[in-house]
């Protein structure tokens, strides 16, 4: 069976003043129904640039993108980025849902949570005013927010970040879709509310089986949730491998020196912090080799100048375990395990 | 939403209340004695005295101002026995110069500057929000440079400038109004045609310096909540451009042009001077400055005065009102 | 009598808020931080910790008198500097200095980087030894960047970079104590660490104090000596940081604990999570009792009537609970 999600090859382009930005560039991975894949990066790696694409959602006069984004549903195939808007357009909110980093900012204020959930349910379905509201009264239930009757008319800034976080994920999940992509969706939330709120997801996708695609920037929040991960760094995919893997056995430098480098609440060792030197490279300006090799530790282990000349291809180092460094995976876990 | 409604109508007679004092302690202040200013030729201070009386005036400031008042809701009586002048409730003074009622003389100025006020108010609502979507929605295109200019000429260009041209270049040249009808008054409801011809040309006079304005306003405030993360969410729902335009974008992006609109509307109802004035019109305005500068007309220039606020004052209040229609954060404080 | 660098004795701030028109107006008081009592040692960092609108940030302000406390004591070396007037603060404030989160906010566009540190000595009449502009130089050398950037704009720098900056203004006057006020969180993960360790070698070579504010609990678990974990204006716990993180006491800190994911699949498994009902209560309207009865799970009627001491429950470790874990 065809995975739900085939990206290709995607690279996500926007013209400016000091020359071309590539945000995201060549990524490619597929997504199962039912799975939940983690992509983790830092800002500008261009993770929420990649989900934009997926979504349709860039000003296509401004911004360069090409590869392909392959749907497969039961009774079609459809690629986004080849689709005209209006096809995309009604992919979005039915098949593919998104939630957003700021519940705070991402609800209308000027109308109810009922009326923009119940505008979403009656776009896909026909349904009266009222319909919709008993359908919004319904999903407001199930992403637990107490006494549903009564807050269905009420107005977002009547809720607090929690909850209003929980009306997005109602109204994202309105239509059933096949694919939720959450951007960093617990980020602005305090640390109660974010395990509330990634019970949540687990819970409904369980409940509508399917697919997660999370960005987030949290390593922890990751391995609460994800099945696979995607590590992202200066708009490559620099990581690719399912959870235990990329936690167990990083096959590429950046994903062990950012797993090296964060707290952990139930370890203290009190000893200094294994930190990544150095800035990540303006994507203006990529070097010709590895983009991380300005900051690499590892790369005095590599003969020559290969890290500052050639760019590393994404290999696959074990069974579906995909990485980008010139290095072999047992090399570089050999060098992690020095390092710590 | 009544308890709010309620607080801000209590608030409102409170200003209003307040405004009506002033303005009589303003007018107590003046220098200029205006029973002496009824007097004609034939001066004597007993003759002042006497009209000092018969105006009402010699009594103090706050008792004028509490027979101002109880005059509003009652009625009142100026002089006694055979000269008895009665002016009925609304009463807002008598002009002994024109030997009338001002209530009676501003009601019927009223209709031609409430003409004025309500024409201008259309066309540049509509002239200027939709060329202001236009612009919004085709940023950068010819629309939107057309606009641009459209917006440089109105704001730049003065009503008294504006009036002019279209009145030389246009109304006359094309003898589209006979001049000898300007300012003619003609009922709206029996005679729409001839309530055009007077009032057409004037509204638009009016009406292209605010349309700019608002175009200006509508085009930045529409680009500017285009970026706001509600317009993505609208989008990542599956609206259609036009949906997220109609529904989303622009409700939020008009509504502070609800106060605005409305503080300029309430601002014309008080009279407009400038264009009243070129196009012969005998409204709020006209009446007012002539008050102030041929005939010193003190009872005319406190009523207008009174009036002018007391729209400012109310449409505040109605804009108020409708404010917490449209914005439901602003209900509960 | 102590080495206690900083202490605050039943520290309250108040801020009141009025709301309607003319005529109706209701006053309402926002407790943010109310009674609370705190040491910091010479040398020591002190965690304070807590979700957003429990008073952190508000007792960070008061301490350095961004804040006029409402009730209370602030004592600065010895010193009751709660009552200090703006002219007799100003001595005090070279020797403690604040790192705010957002460094890009905290830092003048207009001006360079020298000219920013610079004007850290004209305020307080300072001529460092050697020159200011020597002295500037191996400050920016000291945080990790590269003397050169004197002339630079804060816009030039990545944000790592700017709060190093930040930093470096606040050490200008050689401080005892730093308040920290979530100093790393609009940071990327690589970068966090950076400046961690940054802040880690300063208190170490200058014998710094610190006083940590953040909402990660992993960062402060790391950096802090002892942590003081609040909860709607009050103190919940507070005890050294070792034994805090292993065996807490208050349902609170539990939960705020069991909260926070661990960057390890295995452990995050098997890991059971205590989920917190419901939201934060409004500081405007804080629940009788306890303030975290509502939420609690081991909440009885006392609870709910009578607000727990912060009581001493072992040398290093004081709780304000009725039914500590």
């Amino acid at each position: 069976m065809k995975p739900f999600l085939q990206v290709k090859d995607l690279c996500v382009a926007f013209p400016t003043e000091d020359g071309q930005v590539k945000a995201a560039d060549g990524i490619s991975f597929d997504l199962n129904q039912g799975e939940t894949l983690a992509i983790v990066g830092e800002s500008g790696s261009g993770k929420s640039v990649t989900n934009l694409a997926i979504m349709g959602l860039h000003n296509k006069s401004k911004t360069q993108i090409s590869g392909s984004v392959t749907l497969n549903l039961p009774n079609q195939v459809i690629d986004v980025i080849s689709s005209t808007e209006d096809e995309v357009r009604k992919l979005r909110g039915s098949t593919m849902s998104m939630i957003f980093q700021d519940p705070m900012s991402s609800l209308h204020p000027y109308y109810s949570v009922g009326d923009q959930i119940s505008e979403a349910w009656r776009l896909y379905n026909s349904g009266s005013k009222a319909d919709g509201i008993k359908r919004a009264t319904e999903m407001i239930d199930l992403v637990g927010i107490p006494d549903a009757a009564k807050r269905v008319r009420e107005f977002p800034h009547q809720f607090s970040g929690g909850m209003r976080q929980r009306v997005m994920i109602a109204m994202a999940l309105v239509n059933n879709p096949k694919l939720l992509i959450a951007d960093e969706p617990t980020t602005a939330l305090d640390v109660t509310v974010q395990s509330q709120i990634m019970q949540l997801l687990k819970d409904m996708q369980k409940e509508f089986n399917m697919a997660i695609l999370l960005v987030t920037h949290d390593l922890g929040v990751v391995a609460q949730v994800a099945d696979r991960v995607c590590v992202m760094y200066a708009g490559k995919i620099v990581e690719q491998a399912k959870i235990d893997e990329i936690y167990y056995r990083p096959a590429q430098p950046y994903t062990v020196g950012l797993l090296q480098s964060i707290p952990r609440v139930d370890q203290f060792h009190g000893k200094r912090l294994t930190a990544i030197q150095g800035q990540p490279p303006s994507l203006i300006n990529l070097p010709q080799g590895c983009s991380f090799a300005e900051r690499c530790e590892f790369k005095k282990h590599v003969t020559g100048n290969l890290c500052t000349e050639v760019a590393p291809l994404l290999e696959e180092k074990a069974d579906s375990h995909f990485a980008r460094c010139h290095l072999s995976a047992a090399q570089i876990q050999d060098l992690a395990k020095v390092a710590k | 939403m009544l308890k709010y409604i309620s607080r801000r109508l209590s608030y409102t007679i409170f200003i209003l209340i307040l405004i009506s004092l002033v303005v009589f302690l303003i007018f107590a202040l003046l220098p200029a004695d205006p029973a002496a200013l009824t007097c004609g030729k034939t001066c004597n201070p007993q003759v002042i005295e006497a009209n000092r009386h018969r105006l009402g005036l010699d009594v103090s400031v706050w008792q004028q101002w509490w027979r101002f008042i109880v005059g509003l809701f009652q009625g009142r009586t100026y002089g006694e026995a055979e000269a008895l002048i009665k002016c009925p409730a609304p009463a807002f003074g008598y002009s002994f110069n024109r030997h009338e009622c001002v209530t009676k003389i501003i009601a019927d100025a009223f209709p031609i500057t409430l003409s004025l006020a309500i024409g201008a108010f259309i066309m540049w609502l509509s002239i200027g929000i939709s060329l202001g979507v236009l612009a919004a929605r085709f940023k950068g295109k010819f629309v939107d440079r057309a606009s641009t200019v459209f917006v440089l000429i109105g704001t730049s260009l003065p009503t008294f400038i504006s009036g002019i041209l279209i009145l030389l270049f246009v109304v006359i040249k094309f003898g589209l109004v006979n001049p000898l009808d300007l300012g003619n008054w003609a009922n709206p409801f029996t005679d729409p045609l001839g309530w055009l011809k007077t009032f057409f040309f004037p509204c638009l006079t009016l009406a292209f310096a605010y349309a700019a304005s608002y175009t200006r306003f509508t085009r930045s405030n529409i680009l500017e909540t285009s970026t706001e993360d509600y317009i993505r969410t609208a989008r990542a729902k599956g609206l259609s451009e036009k949906v997220v335009l109609r529904k989303h974008t622009l409700r939020a992006a008009l509504a502070p042009i609800v106060t605005i609109a409305g503080l300029d509307f309430a601002g014309l109802l008080g009279g407009a001077i400038i264009t009243e004035g070129i196009y012969n019109l005998a409204g709020l305005g006209r009446l007012s400055i002539r008050a102030v500068l041929v005939d010193y007309d003190l009872p005319i220039i406190l009523a207008t005065t009174l009036f002018a606020a007391t729209f400012v004052v109310v449409m505040n209040l109605i804009v108020d009102i409708l404010y917490a229609f449209i914005d439901p954060r602003v209900r509960v404080g | 009598m102590s080495n206690n660098i900083l202490e605050l004795e039943n520290l309250s701030k108040y801020f009141t808020t009025t709301s309607g028109g003319a005529f109706s107006r209701r006053k309402g008081v926002v407790k943010a931080v109310d009674s609370v009592n705190l040491t910091v040692a010479e040398g020591e960092t002190v965690g304070l910790v807590g979700e957003s609108g429990c008073g952190k940030t508000t007792v960070g302000r008061t301490v350095i008198k961004l804040y006029e406390p409402t009730a209370g004591k602030i004592i600065f070396e010895g010193e009751d500097i709660t009552k200090y007037s703006r002219s007799k603060m100003k001595p005090l404030r070279s020797k403690m200095q604040m790192i705010f989160q957002d460094p890009f906010a905290s830092l003048n566009p207009r001006k360079t980087v020298g000219s920013i540190i610079q004007s850290a000595y004209d305020i307080h009449g300072i001529k460092p030894a050697g020159g200011s502009e020597n002295e500037i130089r191996s400050l920016l050398e000291r945080v990790g960047l590269n003397s050169e950037h004197i002339n630079r704009f804060p816009h030039e720098f990545s944000g790592g970079q700017r709060q190093r900056i930040g930093i470096a203004r606040a050490l200008a006057l050689k401080p005892k104590l730093i308040v920290a006020d979530e100093p790393v969180s609009a940071l990327d993960v690589s970068i966090q660490a950076q400046v961690i360790n940054l802040l880690d070698d300063l208190q170490a070579e200058l014998k710094l104090s610190y006083l940590f504010i953040a909402h990660d609990l992993s960062v402060v678990q790391h950096i802090s000596d002892r942590v003081v974990v609040m909860y709607l204006g009050k103190v919940m716990e507070e005890a050294s940081t070792a034994e805090l993180f292993a065996a807490p006491r208050h349902p609170y800190t539990k939960a705020l604990l069991s909260a926070v994911p661990i960057p390890d699949p295995i452990i995050e498994r098997k890991r059971e999570r205590i989920i917190l009902k419901g939201d934060l209560p409004s500081p405007m309207n804080p629940p009788s009792g306890c303030v975290f009865n509502t939420r609690c799970w081991k909440a009885a009627d006392i609870c709910r009537t009578t607000a727990p001491q912060v009581l001493q429950i072992s040398p290093k470790h004081n709780l304000a609970c009725h039914f500590p874990e």
